[in-house]
């Protein structure tokens, strides 16, 4: 592109009047603002003594937790459509024929790796029996880097102790159960 | 020569081609969506999905008149003043309503099925289907039953093509499957106690253009679209088919045939299908070792094994190789050309050429050959180059027994024991003994230098086959840590710059080896004929 083209339009800075010269307005908004913070209520969260409140648990992307189903199986295919959406590569599924009449596969293993996580919430999108959810539970922590790669059992436990405080979204968003 | 219009388009034919509608769009650039048919069965036009438009222009006024219906196009020859429709409305409604029927029953358990992916129900139904279901029937599971000990039948998931029923009643003989039941009741089955049993029942897999058929090998095991991809020669036997090693990470899954008209036209023997097991054997060996004084085995590294083998074999004296029908054609070259630089009167003979039970021929011409190692004739004729007389593997042996050979180098590669205690004694009388193979052997604990093998999916070059079609490959997988392919270590031995390249090393066989010469030219994905140029050879003298 050419300076002289007429696509370009030009503009010049606008002239600033006396007051804007001063600076006297700006003063007074910028006074204003801290003025306006001293008066309103502290949002700040004194953590750890003191839990934040969660907004929507629902909408949260937390650790994650593997569903069970109507009879306490992990409700997961073992279809890796997670595994295939995820963009931190940080699932592993092992899916082999299910022992149960009713189902044809399940999965052996399934692990996450909550470090390499981005807890960005696609595996829970592309889950097409909602097995995987994405829980409220944030304060994770571990001692080591093996301790934080989830496995199954560790999945459905987290499943266990939050499914009463959050069950399971997905006959409320039209899922299946 | 007979021109066939394709969507306006004007397509001509050699005259004696028997192209039907969906070939010949084809060559037009159109895909024209089936089931039912494939190049290598009989046209039955059950599935109704290459639905077209045809009619015929005049030769003399060039007015061309349509027929009133769709037609499929798989039964419709291609004859001269053909014309084909396949993107009229009428056409697109046609292929929608196919689809729908296809789908009314068919169970939605996509995410389970191993077909999702490469499935043509998928494909047609997003390219040509409707976007939502108007039936509320909402099939989530699929029956399912055994058909044999290497298939299985979703039962729910057919579409009922029977590509799979006529491959065993055209290409194998044996007529396992069958149609059971009639109308929307239709479903695919074997007779009672006669499963499916033949021993290319892996190819119904591959035919099934939908999930019903899976694999009972490969079930489960992985999704399609984690899987490269990788040109393959199958390495099982003497017919060398073209295949596809379809693998992740490293690990093969599976191997598919890939279509070559002058092999294995677009099948393959269950043999060769699952015969990739050995690779990811843990009974492998995985680490160069050499016999130290105390007679004990020291592992070694290859930067280091590399001089002292060379040290060694110079210090040798009489050399002999024994040079294995499992190795590719460069590698056998190499092997030869480093062993006579080392001792120019070197011994060089073709290894054991395992051969169990024999020859099977399918009523189509497929085979299954009993020799069951991919390159003999590629490695017979780099020996025969090399050597002024004849000599088998069995005479070097009696020469090692006899002291005559102080220094072997045995390839291996094998898959089954090929060598007996006999043999490892008559080995073990040489005072340097190089074994380089997969698996141990008698040989390989009698020797002085062990050096694990590649497999053949971890190796590039050629093979040749049992009508000497040379066919190139490149490697599929990494081999294990520890393993160094074959030609990269006689690359290394021999002194040559850089990485191990197959095709240069073909280059120059092809330059010093008549039988070879037709590789002189890049080497098409189906191979070349070997055979063309020793007829122009004895046509020249």
């Amino acid at each position: 592109m050419k300076v002289d083209d007429p696509n370009i339009k030009w503009v010049s800075e606008p002239q600033l009047g006396l007051a804007g010269r001063m600076y006297l307005p700006l003063i007074v908004g910028g006074l204003t603002t801290t003025a306006r913070h001293l008066i309103s209520p502290k949002v700040t969260v004194s953590y750890p003594d003191q839990e934040p409140e969660i907004s929507n648990p629902e909408i949260y992307r937390g650790v994650h937790r593997l569903n069970r189903d109507g009879q306490g199986r992990v409700k997961c295919v073992a279809c890796f459509l997670c595994a295939t959406a995820c963009p931190a590569h940080c699932i592993d599924i092992v899916g082999i024929e299910s022992p149960w009449e009713d189902r044809e596969k399940y999965p052996e293993s399934f692990t996450i790796d909550e470090l390499r996580c981005i807890y960005c919430g696609m595996c829970e999108e592309a889950c097409p029996v909602d097995a995987i959810e994405l829980t409220s539970l944030y304060n994770l922590t571990g001692r080591s880097r093996e301790e934080m790669v989830f496995d199954k059992e560790k999945l459905l436990s987290v499943y266990d102790q939050t499914k009463d405080k959050e069950p399971m979204r997905s006959p409320r968003l039209g899922g299946t159960v | 020569m007979p021109t066939v219009i394709v969507n306006g388009q004007e397509i001509e034919i050699g005259a004696n081609e028997r192209l039907n509608g969906i070939q010949v769009a084809r060559r037009a650039g159109v895909d024209v969506p089936h089931y039912c048919w494939h190049p290598g069965l009989s046209v039955v036009a059950s599935c109704r999905m290459c639905l077209v438009e045809t009619g015929r222009r005049d030769p003399e006024t060039g007015q061309i008149s349509m027929l009133p219906k769709v037609v499929p196009a798989c039964q419709t020859p291609a004859t001269d003043n053909t014309v084909f429709v396949t993107d009229s409305d009428n056409v697109k409604a046609a292929r929608a309503m196919v689809e729908e029927d296809l789908l009314i029953r068919h169970p939605i358990d996509c995410p389970i099925c191993d077909k999702a992916g490469e499935c043509y129900l998928q494909d047609y139904h997003f390219e040509h289907g409707r976007a939502e279901r108007r039936a509320d029937l909402k099939p989530f599971t699929s029956r399912r039953r055994d058909m044999g000990d290497t298939v299985t039948l979703f039962v729910d998931r057919c579409v009922m093509c029977t590509r799979c029923v006529r491959f065993t009643r055209e290409i194998t003989g044996t007529a396992e499957l069958m149609v059971i039941n009639r109308g929307a009741h239709e479903e695919i089955d074997v007779f009672p106690n006669h499963p499916l049993s033949n021993k290319m029942s892996g190819n119904v897999v591959d035919l099934c253009p939908v999930g019903a058929l899976g694999d009972r090998d490969f079930l489960y095991s992985q999704r399609v679209w984690f899987m490269k991809k990788h040109e393959g020669v199958c390495a099982g036997c003497a017919t060398g088919c073209s295949t596809y090693v379809e693998e992740n990470q490293d690990q093969i899954y599976r191997l598919k045939p890939r279509e070559n008209p002058h092999v294995n036209k677009w099948w393959m023997c269950d043999e060769g299908r699952y015969g990739f097991k050995h690779i990811h054997s843990e009974h492998r060996e995985l680490l160069p070792r050499r016999l130290g004084d105390n007679g004990e085995y020291g592992t070694a590294d290859w930067s280091t094994l590399t001089g002292s083998l060379m040290a060694d074999l110079q210090r040798a004296g009489r050399l002999a190789a024994l040079v294995s029908p499992h190795l590719t054609v460069e590698e056998a070259y190499l092997l030869c050309k480093l062993m006579r630089e080392i001792d120019p009167e070197a011994l060089l003979a073709v290894g054991p050429i395992p051969v169990i039970g024999s020859d099977e021929v399918f009523p189509n011409g497929f085979a299954i050959r009993a020799e069951k190692c991919p390159n003999r004739r590629g490695v017979e004729a780099i020996v025969a180059g090399f050597n002024r007389s004849e000599s088998g593997w069995r005479d070097v042996l009696t020469q090692v027994a006899n002291g005559a050979v102080q220094g072997v180098w045995v390839s291996g590669g094998y898959k089954h024991d090929w060598c007996d205690a006999a043999t490892a004694d008559q080995l073990s009388s040489a005072s340097l003994l190089v074994v380089q193979d997969l698996f141990s052997s008698p040989a390989w604990d009698v020797a002085t230098y062990q050096l694990p093998a590649a497999g053949f999916a971890e190796k590039d070059g050629s093979f040749v086959n049992v009508a000497d079609r040379l066919q190139s490959f490149r490697w599929a997988i990494r081999p294990p840590s520890g393993v160094l392919p074959e030609g990269h270590l006689y690359w290394r031995m021999l002194g040559r710059n850089g990485l191990y390249r197959s095709r240069v090393v073909l280059d120059e066989i092809a330059r010093d080896f008549i039988y070879f010469s037709a590789a002189m030219e890049p080497v098409p994905a189906v191979g070349v004929d070997l055979k063309v140029n020793q007829l122009a050879g004895v046509a020249a003298s």
